[in-house]
């Protein structure tokens, strides 16, 4: 039997639901007897008793799931059948989660003959720490529920109380945040560090040779610069080619020039462009966009033109990020004061004159700012650069040749049988890094940008 | 009453020329504009022109006539077995596979026994399972084609398969209909039964699960950084968090959840679970900005009112602000999670790769999302799979398109301008 | 409503029957006026009653507003504004405007100025340049303030001198007509002397037509002054007539500040 969270958490729920009614008739029955007003409305009574029954209860549920795997692993680990386990690696893990899976249940028999002996001490454990659970938070439920059971009179100020909970609450749901960002750096620098044991950052960094094919004769090389040069190349060079000039200018004739129903149909147009799946994208560049592109170039003579090109990718990517643009640019232009705009018009200037000599020299800022963070998005970009860009790390400046960025490294890297201490899986987590260091300071200097230059025209 | 010494002309020559000059590049640069918005479209259209022109033919297949006599060829089961549960292993242990093919050999002739589907004998199973009565007698079965001759049909082929296919055609054998494996099925290997249905479901419960997490999660933050947060160095951090975590990249959260959740937590990889985990995270921040922006648009006067009958804090917050933003919340929830249905990337690394060949059960099961299966099938050699991909990003693009439909729908209809 | 005998020989613009809407909303009813060159006209009334939105339609700038319909005819030096044959370009240089808030753009000092000049081509070279700007801004009574520092931002001056700022730029491109809306309404009572001053050393030079909702500067500062309520012209005509013996009831209930 497995410890089913999901069952118990309704079991307390449940138990909440009567500590609920109870607390709530006995409020009543209380200011009854004492012919005294209470303090609070008899359902936050109620809502005392049931939040001290489930919150306690939950939460080692919720710490309980978390940690007892580990325990029984452990104590598993201690009984006869263990001791003929190998020491160490990807087999000791496959046998230790082939026993578990039939000892709980999800899987029928073992598949490796090592483990069968191992079924019996896993599911006595799995049973003993599963009823110590149980029991643990059934005692904490009926403890807490009974303590504010008690405390219940006519001048308990229940409501009070209750919202001091919910504020917790609400405090808690904020700081999911933090541990979100505190969690995503923990662990990419954790793991990179282990990888940086193996290899040092400057060869990462630094290093020309990306070769972590496993089993070569030659040695892993981990160099990171014809990865850094293919995601500028696809991101920050060819899709901006792409992405500025059309947003920009689409933002310019919204704003500018078209006509309220013009409006209309084309912004949900845009918000179509970017909600398409990414990896919509990445199929249409590489069914319908590679090819074309290879033909051309191979009718115009270029070499090396390959199916899977940084062209196609970086051409897909920008036509993505338009909409992205455009909408920065729309807002950016709109906060420009209309005095500014006015007194421009006032002096004699066409409208064009107006936008390129005041409106977005005015508005540049902001337009940078929303560059930067398009750029920033390009970059992190993953479905569409393994779909249609290709994985060989090249250094080259042409574009209809297939290069690699950092993210379908990451993906392969990381897809495949490698076991999770190889230096291959650990440099998944180094390019993590710097994918977080770099995406990370584009977007504060991006959003640091925008907000000053929002402040200037408030 | 003297002005500047010499008084521009307006009317001359030069002065007509270089305002010619400037209307024309007006022109010119409107027209630029236009142009760029133009394009935009023309991108969008050639995009969705393409997926539907290919995809469209994925939602229907090819299916042959093939008249199967078990008068000549019984099929040796108890009648009475039939309503059993293992019916299925019954029927297939005697054998009908090999009586399906010998039928279609000698209505199909020479190597009609390829020409259908490896697994078509499981539709004359299912209609026996049905009616026992075709035991007695004998039926024309439509069964679909195998893979090769349903592209051959659709594209037109050459060579000998090419041949047959005509001929068939000629004859009248051959039928096309909608393709109900295709919604039914999990993936597979052949083509002709590969289906979106495991998929779909994976990805319902992996986005209920991301929204279970991220929606009161998201939800209660805002309430908290909008109403009730003082103005110190941590609530700061707490909103820098924020607008950070919506902008990082989608993968680096498939880093965070290969890293903390699947190996120092161990929770079941590639599961429902793990992915709504994740996924959650990374819509809570859109959920919190969204929400944000809703709560700050109900006036303050509001408040000050519910404050002035004696409303507590709480109260104020829960009985009158969160009722009048709800809709802009839910805009944006739904805005995020149509989001989140579409993403792939950070499911790559926890394992949602792999050929999943059953329809998940639970949440711990392994599973695979819509735009994942999208992936896998892309990568396929089988040409068969091509038109599948399109014809399931056809469905996935309509989810889509049906979600943000909804969430411009609630915003126009609900939102108040105060 | 008819005019009184004002002796305008030669008017700089002319308006006659002009109605505007924006929308279904009629905010200017058969409104005729002239207005004169060499002279300061001001045009006064209570919020609302249509002064600006006239004002505007002086230069065209309400074809920047959707929705707004301009009908009548308002000619310059004769000819008709709305004509399709009237450039815009040119009529908004022949006819300057300065706003309520100061609006410099966020460019230096100098190329606030140059702007219009450059754009229409006034000046072929540097020098040239140089000198209207020099002019420009010595007209507008800032050149003494400002000659050292023409590369700082015109943002960063005050906001009496912004709006000097915008009285150079207006008249750099030589104007023949200055619209001023409200110019003073937005600064401090030392920096509206010194605008008050600047109007009276312009009068020779322009046409100059302000609309205000002080009187008393109306009657310092103009020659001819016309009294708008609720989108009509009530009276118009010499200034220290309006102000000391007023023709109509409600002019003189407005100028005795019955209401405002």
């Amino acid at each position: 039997m497995t410890f089913n969270a999901a069952a118990l958490l309704l079991l307390i729920a449940g138990l909440a639901l009567i500590g609920w009614i109870a607390g709530r008739a006995r409020s009543n029955l209380l200011a009854g007897r004492a012919q005294a007003k209470l303090h609070s409305r008899p359902q936050y009574h109620g809502w005392y008793v049931a939040l001290w029954l489930f919150a306690p209860a939950a939460l080692f549920l919720a710490l309980w799931s978390a940690v007892s795997p580990g325990l029984i692993t452990n104590e598993v680990l201690t009984s006869e059948a263990a001791k003929s386990l190998p020491a160490f690696g990807f087999e000791r893990g496959a046998i230790l989660s082939d026993a578990r899976n039939v000892a709980q249940g999800s899987q029928e028999a073992v598949r490796i003959p090592a483990a069968a002996p191992l079924v019996k001490p896993y599911s006595q454990a799995t049973h003993r720490y599963a009823w110590i659970g149980i029991a643990a938070m059934l005692a904490l439920a009926l403890a807490g529920g009974l303590y504010a059971f008690t405390r219940i009179k006519p001048d308990f100020r229940a409501r009070s109380r209750v919202e001091k909970i919910v504020m917790l609450l609400l405090l808690l749901a904020s700081l999911v945040a933090i541990l979100t960002t505190f969690g995503i750096v923990l662990s990419l620098l954790f793991e990179s560090i282990r990888f940086f044991r193996l290899v040092s950052p400057t060869e990462l960094l630094f290093g020309t040779e990306w070769a972590p094919t496993s089993g070569a004769p030659q040695p892993d090389t981990f160099g990171g610069i014809p990865l850094f040069w293919g995601t500028i190349l696809i991101g920050a060079i060819i899709a901006m080619i792409v992405a500025i000039p059309i947003g920009m200018m689409s933002a310019v004739y919204l704003t500018q020039y078209a006509n309220p129903r013009v409006r209309k149909w084309v912004k949900p147009c845009l918000e179509i462009l970017a909600g398409v799946p990414t990896v919509v994208y990445g199929y249409f560049a590489a069914l319908t966009v590679a090819p074309a592109l290879r033909e051309f170039a191979v009718a115009i003579g270029i070499p090396n033109a390959s199916t899977e090109s940084a062209l196609a990718a970086g051409i897909v990517m920008g036509v993505m990020i338009i909409p992205f643009v455009s909408s920065m640019a729309d807002d950016s232009i709109n906060a420009v004061p209309q005095a500014m705009r006015d007194g421009s018009l006032a002096l004699g200037a066409t409208p064009n004159e107006t936008i390129r000599q005041v409106l977005i020299p005015a508005a540049l800022p902001g337009v940078m700012g929303g560059i930067l963070l398009a750029v920033s998005r390009a970059i992190g970009e993953t479905m569409i650069v393994v779909m249609a860009a290709g994985l060989s790390a090249n250094m080259t400046a042409n574009p209809f040749a297939s290069v690699t960025t950092v993210t379908a490294q990451i993906v392969k890297l990381l897809t495949g049988d490698q076991e999770f201490d190889s230096a291959k899986t650990l440099a998944a987590f180094a390019l993590g890094l710097v994918l977080f260091v770099v995406t990370l300071l584009l977007n504060i200097v991006a959003l640091r940008i925008v907000k000053k230059y929002r402040e200037a025209y408030e | 009453m003297s002005k500047m010494t010499s008084p521009t002309d307006w009317k001359g020559g030069a002065m007509q020329a270089r305002i010619a000059k400037r209307y024309a590049a007006e022109r010119r640069f409107r027209l630029f504009g236009l142009g760029a918005v133009l394009l935009s479209g023309l991108f969008l259209a050639f995009l969705l022109f393409t997926m539907v022109g290919n995809g469209l033919r994925g939602f229907t297949y090819t299916n042959v006539a093939v008249p199967v006599d078990f008068k000549a060829m019984p099929l040796t089961v108890d009648a009475s077995r039939l309503g059993d549960a293992d019916a299925d292993q019954v029927i297939a242990n005697a054998g009908l596979a090999d009586i399906v093919a010998f039928a279609a050999d000698e209505a199909l002739g020479d190597g009609g026994s390829a020409m259908i589907s490896e697994n078509a004998w499981k539709e004359v199973r299912s209609a026996i399972k049905d009616d026992p009565e075709l035991l007695q007698g004998k039926t024309v079965f439509h069964l679909p084609t195998s893979s090769e001759v349903d592209i051959a049909a659709k594209e037109g082929a050459k060579g000998v398969l090419g041949a047959k296919v005509d001929a068939l055609t000629r004859d009248g054998k051959l039928s096309t209909g909608i393709h109900s494996p295709f919604f039914k099925n999990a993936d597979a290997t052949d083509p002709a039964v590969a289906g979106i249905w495991g998929a779909l479901k994976g990805s319902v419960l992996t986005i209920l699960i991301a929204f279970l997490i991220a929606f009161p999660t998201g939800v209660l933050a805002a309430l908290y950084l909008e109403e009730y947060a003082p103005k110190n160095r941590w609530t700061d951090l707490i909103e820098v968090s924020i607008n950070n975590l919506a902008a990082v990249p989608s993968i680096i959260f498939g880093l965070l959840a290969l890293a903390v959740f699947i190996n120092w937590f161990g929770i079941c990889q590639a599961s429902a679970l793990v992915g709504g985990l994740t996924l959650a995270l990374m819509t809570m921040p859109v959920i919190v900005i969204a929400s944000r922006n809703a709560i700050k648009s109900v006036p303050p006067s509001i408040r000050d009112a519910a404050l002035g009958v004696g409303a507590s804090p709480v109260q104020v917050v829960f009985h009158h602000v969160l009722p009048l933003a709800l809709p802009g919340i839910l805009t944006g929830t739904i805005i995020g999670m149509a989001r989140a249905l579409g993403e792939t990337a950070p499911l790559l690394l926890i394992g949602m790769r792999a050929f999943i060949g059953d329809v998940p059960s639970g949440v711990c099961s392994p599973a695979t999302v819509l735009p994942m299966q999208i992936f896998l099938w892309s990568d396929e050699v089988d040409r068969g799979f091509v038109e599948k991909t399109s014809a399931a990003i056809i469905v996935l693009l309509i989810v889509l398109l049906s979600m943000n439909a909804l969430a411009i729908y609630l915003r126009n209809k609900f939102e108040k301008r105060w | 409503m008819t005019q009184e005998d004002l002796t305008i020989t030669d008017p700089k613009m002319t308006a006659k029957g002009v109605n505007v809407f924006y929308g279904e909303k009629q905010a200017i009813n058969d409104v005729s006026i002239d207005v004169g060159t060499d002279l300061v006209t001001a045009f006064i009334g209570p919020s609302g009653c249509g002064k600006s939105t006239f004002l505007r339609s002086l230069n065209r700038m309400n074809d920047t507003v959707a929705g707004a319909k301009v009908t009548g005819r308002i000619e310059l030096d004769g000819e008709d504004i709305y004509a399709p044959s009237m450039d815009v370009v040119q009529l908004r240089a022949r006819v300057g405007m300065v706003f309520q808030k100061p609006n410099p753009f966020p460019k230096s000092i100098y190329d606030n100025v140059a702007y219009g000049p450059r754009i229409h081509g006034l000046a072929p070279n540097k020098s040239d340049l140089d000198g209207i700007v020099e002019k420009a801004l010595t007209r507008a009574g800032l050149w003494d303030e400002v000659k050292d520092r023409l590369g700082e931002s015109g943002t960063a001056l005050s906001g009496g001198q912004q709006q000097r700022l915008c009285i150079a730029r207006a008249i750099a491109v030589d104007p023949e007509v200055v619209l001023m809306d409200e110019p003073c309404s937005a600064l401090d009572p030392i920096a509206t002397a010194k605008i008050e001053e600047l109007i009276h050393e312009l009068r020779g030079k322009f046409a100059i037509v302000i609309v205000t909702h002080n009187m008393q500067q109306a009657a310092r500062v103009s020659q001819r002054t016309a009294f708008f309520h609720l989108g009509t012209l009530v009276e118009y005509g010499k200034t220290t007539d309006i102000f000391t013996n007023p023709k109509q009831e409600r002019t003189k209930d407005y100028i005795t500040g019955r209401y405002g």
